[in-house]
């Protein structure tokens, strides 16, 4: 197994190759929307990441890959600082949102996670209607304007692909309805607030293969208006759905590549053992 | 006599229930109750029943209507009696305690002070003039009362002489057909209900004992879910977990624990004696020595139990707000809710079925709860009901009447227990039936909040 310092020094002769031979876009010649640095989580006395560095490109799909338990939603979770919720957690290193440290004292979380949103494994609509699920971010924001909230409500639900299969039945409880609608319910209550950054954790890990494929296909069309990240255990999603992926192993980045260099031609061992299936 | 008992074919037994204070004031014979006997054919009565009407249909007839005449007026007496001189005895209390007030100020300068003076003295003569016309109708009312007698064969072959004004309530049961005595037995249960007592308890209904209860258990749920409310969601969301919540768990636990009465006890001593008399010092200084707070009354029997049955909410609001789905908190904290933003709008609702369970309950405890009432307000026989016309309408510092109490009151407290034995076991049928509707209210408003916010796992 190599040690973090020779993965750290592997990945920066990689992003350095990325940028000489390969004719596709390399993470260079992008917008940066987060830039991770030097990142080390503790849960208490247990060290979850180890030395983070990494950029999140904007309006891209960037996927994070590896086995269970190697840190992939953790680092997820630093984006909008849902970590905080845990008490034994600590932070070291940075986060950086447009330029500014998220984990500054003066930073204000709501603020954050509206503009980080987030969608969750398990669908988790709240026990209301659809249309309060919708609403709920702008209400909590002050907005109650009927007419304010009717045409966020349709565009969010148009944007999460679900209009047409709710419009009749806005008001009904949300629990009514099928897992994979839920789920684009819980992702058209999160661009309802017109967040920046989109984090998902592995939202159709619950769901059915059409369910899911339905997702996939929003991702594709939301990459348009949101920096997306998405969590997944699914290699073949990650490969369809992103553009660049990151390959995480206990704690560490492995390596992040464009997603077509990194299955086609990953420079790390343990890359390419993780997605020829060899282990994880 | 004889003269009278041909028109009646049959000797036709009829008991009247007499009433003791109306027999008092009409001048009637002492002694009240039921009476059982036939027809004496003396008094008022017996000219109708000697002026040519030759059957017993009509005479009864003409009974009833007596009676019905005069429980009219006596209606009328009471409703001066009670509701408007009742009112008007109020404002001469209130302005009583305004002189006293400005007695109590000596900063009011003088002018003012006179110009309140003579207020008050207005506003005396005038009600003193309402006063008199009130004594002059109520004094006309009581001859018209007064009019009518009738004689009866009691049982004993005595014959008594009986003012129609002291009957509360006369007939014939062996002359009732089922339909009849089905209907009678109805009105019967309805004066049960809605009437006051009479007669030391023994006789009359039980409504002031009915309302005590229920508006003290509504004032105690207003107190006590907040409070528990407030100090579950502090303890489990807000409080660092350690030592000390663990300690605040422990006490809440044993508050649980401990009798009733020695709650009663706490009462009295803090609630009463303290608060209370701090609250007079403060507030209404111009009635002292006369307490108003100072005293047992309805606030401080509801804030009693409102104290006994604390834990009881707030284990099973803790217990609802534990079983709330992880991922519901954060779904909502990732749409830029605060915390305070995320009890209010998603996990305080879905929670709400959990406390609607530690108030039924709470409900159910505290209704069935005597001995602690009997220290801090609970009394045999209250005036007035806690509520009523004179403002401010809701009167918190007033004793009142409760079920529990009134069973043991009736059942053995009473002059009589043997007659008020059925009293008794209806009373604590109602209790129970009370009780059971609070429950089934708050269990169908828990279902129903059980069915709204139902989540997928829970």
């Amino acid at each position: 197994m190599t040690t973090d310092k020779a993965a750290v020094k592997s990945h920066a002769i990689n992003m350095e190759s990325l940028g000489r031979n390969r004719s596709e876009q390399s993470i260079h010649d992008e917008d940066i929307t987060l830039s991770v640095d030097n990142l080390d989580l503790y849960y208490g006395e247990k060290q979850a990441l180890f030395d983070v560095n990494m950029v999140i490109p904007r309006k891209k799909v960037t996927a994070f890959i590896g086995p269970s338990g190697c840190g992939k939603s953790t680092l997820l979770r630093c984006f909008n600082r849902m970590n905080d919720l845990v008490d034994t957690c600590r932070v070291d290193g940075g986060i950086s949102l447009d330029g500014s440290n998220i984990y500054d004292k003066r930073v204000d979380v709501a603020t954050l996670r509206r503009r980080v949103g987030m969608v969750f494994q398990k669908p988790n609509p709240f026990p209301k209607s659809i249309y309060e699920n919708v609403a709920y971010g702008l209400r909590i924001q002050g907005i109650n304007k009927k007419r304010v909230l009717d045409e966020v409500v349709e565009r969010s639900l148009r944007g999460a692909a679900l209009w047409d299969e709710v419009k009749d039945r806005l008001h009904d409880n949300a629990l009514g309805m099928s897992g994979g609608q839920q789920q684009r319910l819980v992702i058209a209550r999160t661009i309802a607030v017109e967040p920046e950054v989109l984090l998902l954790d592995e939202p159709a890990s619950a769901l059915d293969p059409i369910s899911t494929l339905k997702i996939e296909e929003l991702i594709y069309e939301l990459k348009d208006k949101y920096t997306i990240v998405i969590v997944t255990h699914n290699m073949q999603q990650a490969a369809r759905v992103s553009d660049y992926t990151a390959f995480m192993y206990i704690g560490k980045l492995i390596e992040f590549d464009n997603t077509d260099v990194l299955f086609t031609n990953p420079t790390n061992k343990q890359t390419e053992d993780y997605i020829t299936g060899r282990y994880g | 006599m004889r003269l009278y008992r041909e028109h009646w074919p049959q000797r036709v037994w009829l008991i009247i229930n007499i009433h003791q204070t109306l027999a008092a004031a009409a001048g009637g014979g002492g002694g009240w109750g039921n009476v059982c006997g036939c027809w004496g054919g003396g008094g008022e009565m017996g000219q109708v029943g000697a002026s040519g009407s030759d059957d017993a249909g009509s005479v009864w007839t003409a009974f009833e209507e007596r009676i019905a005449r005069a429980s009219e007026i006596h209606e009328k007496i009471t409703k001066i009696e009670k509701k408007e001189i009742g009112s008007i005895n109020y404002q001469f209390e209130k302005l009583r305690l305004k002189e006293r007030g400005l007695a109590l100020d000596p900063e009011l300068d003088l002018s003012r002070r006179q110009a309140i003076e003579t207020d008050i003295a207005l506003s005396r003569a005038e009600l003193d003039i309402q006063y008199k016309a009130l004594q002059g109708q109520l004094a006309d009312l009581y001859t018209q009362w007064n009019r009518d007698s009738f004689t009866i064969e009691t049982s004993s072959g005595e014959i008594r002489e009986q003012r129609m004004a002291t009957v509360v309530k006369a007939y014939r049961p062996n002359a009732m057909h089922l339909g009849q005595k089905i209907v009678f037995y109805v009105q019967k249960f309805g004066e049960f209900l809605t009437e006051e007592p009479r007669e030391a308890n023994t006789e009359g209904g039980i409504f002031p004992a009915i309302f005590g209860t229920v508006i003290m258990v509504l004032i105690m749920s207003v107190l006590v879910t907040p409070f528990g409310v407030v100090a579950a969601v502090y303890l489990r969301e807000y409080a660092k977990q350690g030592l000390m919540t663990r300690i605040v768990r422990i006490a809440v636990n044993n508050l649980a624990g401990v009798p009733s009465i020695v709650y009663g006890v706490f009462g009295l001593g803090f609630f009463i004696y303290f608060l209370g008399a701090e609250m007079d010092k403060a507030l209404f200084a111009e009635a002292l020595p006369a307490p108003t707070f100072g005293t047992p009354g309805l606030l401080w029997a509801s804030v009693t139990l409102a104290l006994l049955t604390l834990p009881v909410v707030i284990v099973a609001t803790e217990e609802g707000l534990a079983r709330i789905p992880r991922n519901l908190r954060e779904g909502s904290l990732a749409l830029g809710a605060t915390k305070a933003e995320t009890l209010w709008r998603v996990v305080l609702p879905m929670a709400s079925p959990a406390m609607m369970t530690g108030l039924i309950l709470a409900v159910a405890r505290a209704a069935g709860e005597v001995a602690p009432l009997m220290l801090v307000g609970v009394v045999k026989l209250a005036p007035s009901l806690p509520v009523d016309g004179n403002f401010p309408y809701f009167h918190l510092d007033q004793k009142f009447m409760h079920l529990g109490f009134h069973i043991y009151d009736v059942g053995f407290q009473s002059p009589n227990v043997e007659a008020a034995r059925p009293l008794v076991y209806a009373t604590a049928l109602l209790l129970v039936v009370i009780i059971a509707l609070l429950n089934l209210s708050a269990v169908a408003l828990r279902n129903h909040l059980r069915e709204k916010y139902k989540s997928l796992e829970m």
